[in-house]
């Protein structure tokens, strides 16, 4: 025995490692203190990381985690009280809005950015340039039949279309059965899907004759190996290509959207939670344009700071 | 006197043996060139990125800044919680099963369900861990509901290996105990688990090994994508190396992927000092008895 306690007392392992991370540094002092707990949509991630990153940047004793469980698990966690801020890339719905009010949960809820949902093609497809709403809901119906593209439309090859869609926890999966397919979460089941953007891209650039959609950042920062596609919404304006105007001005319709923020009402009481929200909101117009997104109005964030001053006080 | 028909058995038996011995050292060689071209891979795509900044930032939305010190930090947390956690009792577990345990139904169903419990993949843990550690314990999405989570996970594993490590002492070093008057406490504790420290610790460090791999169950006990510090108590939150690859790897950006190769080589490094650690130890304690 007295071998054994010996051994174990030689052995550094446990001490080596417990020392290992003792050396936090604490940063110079100043900035506000407190921790902020960020989760929900995967599409929101980029933006929500950059504001992280910043955030604590300028407050270096803050901390600041981003987790990205997609819309509906963030609103989970969100309206159980476990998280201060929820990521989103549609509206709350009612029944988790009342799952909040069941917990007491009250909220503030913010529009942060604008994002095109993109519909793209492999690098090779030359046969289109855009298609028009009606098709794009004949071939996401939920009883869809559309296995091959000259079934879309005649003067299209017979060539085989697979399709590629956000995954159904995804707010993108929500926003685009609704305006495409008429009906929300309505879609058919031979799709290849991912909660994650990136997925979907690297599916959609090595799959000849592919079909997907995603978020416009993912597009921007993949063009060489997709082919974009322009989207006639049938409402006389003709074919648009999702870009950075067309994303501003939302004339790209019907598939640009604008992407939430949700903060936690008894949060916002903590400094750090404040300010994160503050910083958000001043700083959005600068830092999104690096993300691939889109900053709205300057007036909209000026009157998301009053109201925030409004609802919480100074 | 050889006849001509059993010469002519023995070279085919000897041919058959030859062959046998190929199809195994085929085998081996799969594995191995298997092992050597993922290795080679991760090395010749995360070299580039792997420098001492790399180990001491954090991650970053510019690649070029980002670095796992985050991840490193709550790998090696969550270890040393796991194995602060599963070690004692893993052991105990063991020494009471092959030592104490009277051969009845209800031990034998103990064992036989430790078995059983070696094979639950790693999920579960987390689902077990989300209900047992985050909420009904009330750590919360903390490195220690993490670390004890992985602790259930590979305490089966450190109970069959330390039982096996156990059994393998020779049974006369018991009986010489006995003869010379020790109680059964002494002799457990004074010859049999000394002589079988060796295997015990090369078993828990295999298995905390494999606990520095997993990402699954630590994502459902909350450790996050994205962290810029490190915990400096049992109730923080974290990250560990698994997770921070996997969210690398989903990032759009290429520069992303060399990262995540690079951080597969910082798991690998901190797999290998592990796995180096067990080896030395085992050595050591051989030497000196």
């Amino acid at each position: 025995m007295r071998d054994l306690l010996r051994s174990l007392r030689a052995t550094p392992l446990i001490a080596l490692i417990f020392g290992a991370c003792a050396g936090g540094e604490a940063g110079p002092p100043g900035g506000l203190t407190g921790t902020v707990t960020i989760d929900g949509s995967s599409t929101v991630q980029i933006i929500a990381e950059a504001f992280a990153e910043e955030f604590q940047i300028a407050n270096p004793r803050s901390r600041v985690t981003v987790s990205a469980t997609g819309t509906g698990g963030g609103f989970e966690q969100f309206c159980a009280g476990d998280t201060d801020i929820s990521d989103a890339s549609r509206r709350i719905t009612a029944e988790e809005a009342r799952q909040c009010a069941t917990n007491g949960v009250e909220y503030l809820e913010f529009e942060i950015a604008w994002d095109g949902i993109t519909v793209a093609s492999h690098r090779d497809t030359d046969w289109v340039e855009c298609l028009t709403l009606s098709q794009l809901r004949r071939i996401w119906a939920a009883q869809s039949t559309i296995t091959r593209w000259n079934q879309v439309d005649p003067s299209f090859p017979d060539e085989p279309l697979r399709l590629y869609g956000a995954g159904t926890d995804s707010g993108t999966f929500d926003y685009f059965t609704e305006v495409v397919n008429g009906v929300r979460r309505a879609a058919r089941t031979d799709v290849q899907r991912s909660e994650s953007d990136n997925e979907l891209v690297g599916g959609v650039a090595g799959d000849p004759g592919s079909l997907g959609y995603f978020g416009y950042a993912y597009y921007l920062r993949n063009q060489d190996r997709l082919t974009v596609i322009a989207v006639d919404a049938e409402d006389g304006a003709g074919c648009i290509e999702p870009n950075r105007r067309t994303i501003r001005e939302r004339v790209y319709r019907p598939l640009t959207r604008p992407l939430y923020v949700y903060a936690n009402r008894a949060s916002l009481d903590e400094p750090a939670v404040r300010g994160y929200v503050e910083f958000m909101l001043a700083n959005a117009a600068a830092l999104l344009p690096g993300t691939g997104y889109h900053a709205l109005d300057a007036e909209q964030y000026q009157s998301s700071l009053d109201r925030l001053v409004r609802e919480t006080g100074d | 006197m050889m006849g001509a028909r059993a010469a002519r058995r023995i070279r085919k038996r000897r041919r058959s043996g030859l062959a046998f011995g190929a199809v195994a050292g085929i085998a081996t060689a799969f594995g191995l060139l298997t092992l050597a071209l993922l290795i080679g891979a991760v090395v010749i795509e995360g070299a580039a990125a792997f420098d001492l900044q790399f180990l001491r930032s954090f991650t970053s939305r510019f690649p070029e800044r980002a670095g796992v010190r985050a991840g490193l930090a709550g790998t090696i947390w969550v270890s040393a919680i796991t194995a602060a956690s599963a070690f004692p009792v893993g052991v105990a577990a063991a020494i009471w099963l092959e030592e104490y345990a009277p051969d009845t139904w209800w031990s034998r169903l103990v064992q036989t369900n430790i078995q059983n419990l070696a094979g639950v993949p790693s999920i579960v843990y987390g689902v077990l861990g989300l209900a047992l550690f985050v909420r009904a314990m009330g750590a919360g999405r903390s490195v220690l509901a993490g670390g004890l989570t992985l602790g259930l996970l590979v305490l089966p594993i450190i109970v069959i290996s330390s039982r096996e490590a156990l059994r393998a002492v020779p049974d006369s070093l018991r009986e010489a105990a006995y003869a010379l008057g020790a109680t059964h406490g002494q002799v457990v504790f004074r010859q049999v688990v000394p002589a079988a420290f060796p295997g015990i610790l090369t078993g828990t460090i295999l298995a905390l090994a494999r606990a520095a791999g997993e990402a699954a169950p630590l994502i459902l006990v909350g450790a996050v994508g994205f962290i810029a510090f490190t915990p400096t108590g049992l109730g923080d939150p974290f990250t560990v190396l698994p997770l921070q690859i996997f969210d690398w790897v989903r990032n759009p950006q290429p520069e992303y992927r060399q990262l995540a190769a690079a951080a597969s080589l910082v798991l690998l490094i901190v797999l290998f000092v592990l796995n180096a650690t067990a080896i030395l130890l085992r050595n050591r304690w051989e030497l000196r008895r």
